[in-house]
């Protein structure tokens, strides 16, 4: 089997993620993630013509099954405290975040 | 025979004669809970020990305080000469993938473990509304994402009440191990590739997953946004049409939960069969196989006496008038698995960027650097190796430089699938099907830890139930029979966008047609 997503790859994945690994999990995982890609590749053999629209709804959903657009009126959230109770750290009903970094865009 | 193994219209009766309170029906299903199920699943398990490996572990979190106080309000209302609903006094389980008001809302995941939902899931609200009881919450495999409720973080996991060294499957392992142990009677779970029918076959018991829209998903904890339907599990075709009426129909706070009328199921559902065209396909009746070291996939005949348990159904529903229509070609059936690995992937890894510990759920608690950095501690301790990894798939399958390859064909290869059933439905096409006909899973139940730490094996056991999520028909699994080891195999109805109505009424035929055969009579081992 081909190791399509290599070790620099994966890292810069786990990155992306905001994933923060253990070095068994990760080769474990990086493993399963290339055994998965094997099995995506047998999509390859599948003849597509460029007439073929991709499907984001196997249902469709004509205008007689949808719901009607709703009013765009503000409508206040009946449980604010139920919501802050479960937040990790709140002052004065603001979430608190430990410092967020400054980076540059290039 | 415990009140708690009756059926829905059993219990109505009793209920409405008054020959047993809803107190009383929620006392039997607490006294058998507390038989059957042993210590509810936990993030600090320790050793699995004898004991534990002869109970289901079907629970979660279990509410009985809540339940009393709605099984109180139900013998109230009947008490003054009023209509308690049509799932009054009916105790029921929720997989813990919903969020129910005041109930740990946990997805059976780490980061979610203190979670306490602020609101009820629109299908939880419209159970408790029709007066059903809500037991409390069952056990999943983490975010839904595996087939033998193996990956839940919550430990021990669910068992298989007809062999406790065997998976319940899943992801809604939980759901169907506690309505076959008499638990619940009803129970509400979910199916994004199967984990409504694939626990339901391995459980022997009644599994639908309803047309994509059908259901409202608000409350749903989302894996695959564009799969995901909410669905009943039961131990009878009556008890899932009863349930589906009253979960059903459009909700203004789900824009995908259709304005399509919910037929009174129960109305129709012993109408005749005659006529109405089942088919079969020997695309589903071959499987496919990784090979662990090539990667090399085989297709393999179906195990033997699975089809024949498919072809004896098929005889059954001859018999009842049904016409049978064969060789009906599913040529994307086999594509199913790679499909849904990429595009449940993109969805699931979109998903799971809100766990991030600051609004809810878990926040690590190690010292943290800044923000980047507690987002990365977070989420490295609070997702188990399954989430992990779909987020990581998703990610990769969705990059600039990969998406053309991977999720622009698999979104096209999904139109394929779908493709195959219109034409297979198609009232003026060539085979005119109301239902397909087809085995629910490649296999029974397999044993805890067989299938377990193999992502791409464990995949491939929702193979045959795939298919139905991409193209969002609805499927319901039934018992088929009883396999040489004891175990249950589901036999699988597909059909054309909410046609729910006439699957069941087949199911419902099938259950009659086999009422009497030998199978019938057994029971899991755990109440033998």
């Amino acid at each position: 089997m081909t190791e399509q997503i290599d070790i620099d790859t994966f890292n810069h994945l786990v990155d992306l993620a905001s994933l923060e690994l253990e070095p068994g999990e990760a080769e474990y995982i990086r493993k399963q993630l290339n055994h998965q890609l094997t099995a995506i590749h047998e999509l390859e053999a599948i003849p597509i013509n460029s007439e073929t629209r991709p499907t984001s709804h196997g249902v469709p959903f004509t205008p007689e099954i949808s719901p009607e657009l709703r009013q765009d009126t503000w409508i206040p959230c009946q449980y604010p405290d139920a919501i802050l109770k479960q937040a990790p750290q709140t002052e004065e009903r603001y979430f608190i975040v430990p410092e967020i970094p400054h980076t540059t865009l290039e | 025979m415990e009140l708690c193994d009756l059926s829905v219209s059993e219990l109505a009766g009793l209920l409405r004669s008054r020959q047993a309170s809803s107190v009383e029906i929620l006392d039997s299903a607490l006294k058998r809970i507390a038989t059957v199920d042993g210590r509810p699943g936990s993030l600090e398990p320790g050793s699995l020990t004898d004991e534990d490996r002869q109970r289901v572990h079907a629970f979660i979190t279990l509410t009985p305080e809540r339940a009393r106080a709605q099984a109180a309000a139900v013998d109230k209302v009947l008490a003054e000469g009023n209509d308690p609903g049509p799932l009054a006094g009916i105790p029921f389980t929720v997989k813990d993938i919903f969020c129910v008001e005041g109930t740990p809302s946990t997805a059976a995941s780490r980061i979610l473990a203190n979670f306490v939902a602020p609101y009820t899931a629109t299908p939880v609200a419209r159970l408790e509304a029709a007066g059903g009881i809500m037991l409390g919450k069952v056990n999943l495999d983490e975010f839904t994402y595996g087939s033998s409720s193996e990956s839940s973080a919550f430990q021990p996991s669910p068992r298989n009440p007809w062999n406790l060294s065997r998976v319940p499957g899943g992801s809604s392992g939980g759901s169907a191990a506690s309505v076959a142990a008499g638990e619940g009677v009803l129970s509400l779970g979910t199916d994004t590739a199967g984990s409504i029918r694939q626990p339901a076959a391995f459980c022997g018991v009644v599994g639908m997953k309803p047309t994509y829209g059908r259901v409202s998903r608000y409350g749903l904890i989302a894996f695959g946004s564009s799969l995901d339907c909410p669905g009943p599990v039961a131990r009878s075709v009556s008890d899932a049409a009863c349930m589906l009426r009253v979960i059903a129909g459009p909700d203004p706070r789900d824009s995908t939960a259709a304005v399509v009328p919910v037929p009174d199921y129960l109305a129709s559902l012993e109408g005749s069969i005659k006529g109405l065209r089942i088919g079969l396909s020997p695309d589903y009746f071959r499987i496919a196989f990784p090979d662990p070291k090539t990667g090399e996939y085989s297709l393999q005949p179906l195990p033997a006496e699975i089809a024949q348990i498919v072809h004896s159904a098929t005889q059954k529903l001859a018999g009842m008038g049904a016409e049978i229509v064969e060789d009906v070609p599913m040529p994307n059936t086999r594509y199913g698995i790679p499909a849904y690995f990429v595009i449940s992937r993109v969805e699931a890894a979109s998903n799971l960027h809100r766990f991030d510990g600051v609004k809810y759920g878990l926040r690590t608690a190690l010292p943290v650097r800044d923000l980047k950095d507690m987002y990365r501690k977070t989420r490295g301790q609070g997702f188990g190796p399954q989430p992990k990894l779909r987020i990581l798939m998703g990610m990769y399958v969705s990059a600039a430089q990969y998406s053309a390859q991977y999720y622009q064909r698999a979104l096209q290869v999904r139109s394929l699938i779908r493709q195959d059933y219109d034409e297979a439905f198609d009232p003026q096409g060539k085979y005119r099907l109301d239902a397909l006909l087809t085995p629910t899973t490649p296999t029974s139940a397999f044993a805890l830890g067989e299938v377990y730490g193999d992502s791409v094996l464990m995949q491939y056991a929702d193979q045959l139930t795939v298919p139905a999520n991409h193209a969002g028909v609805p499927g319901i699994s039934l018992p088929g029979g009883i396999d040489h080891e004891g175990l249950p195999v589901g036999i699988q109805l597909l059909g054309p966008d909410f046609s729910e109505e006439k699957l069941l009424r087949l199911g419902r035929s099938f259950e009659m047609a086999t009422e009497t055969e030998p199978w019938r009579k057994l029971r899991p081992r755990i109440l033998s």
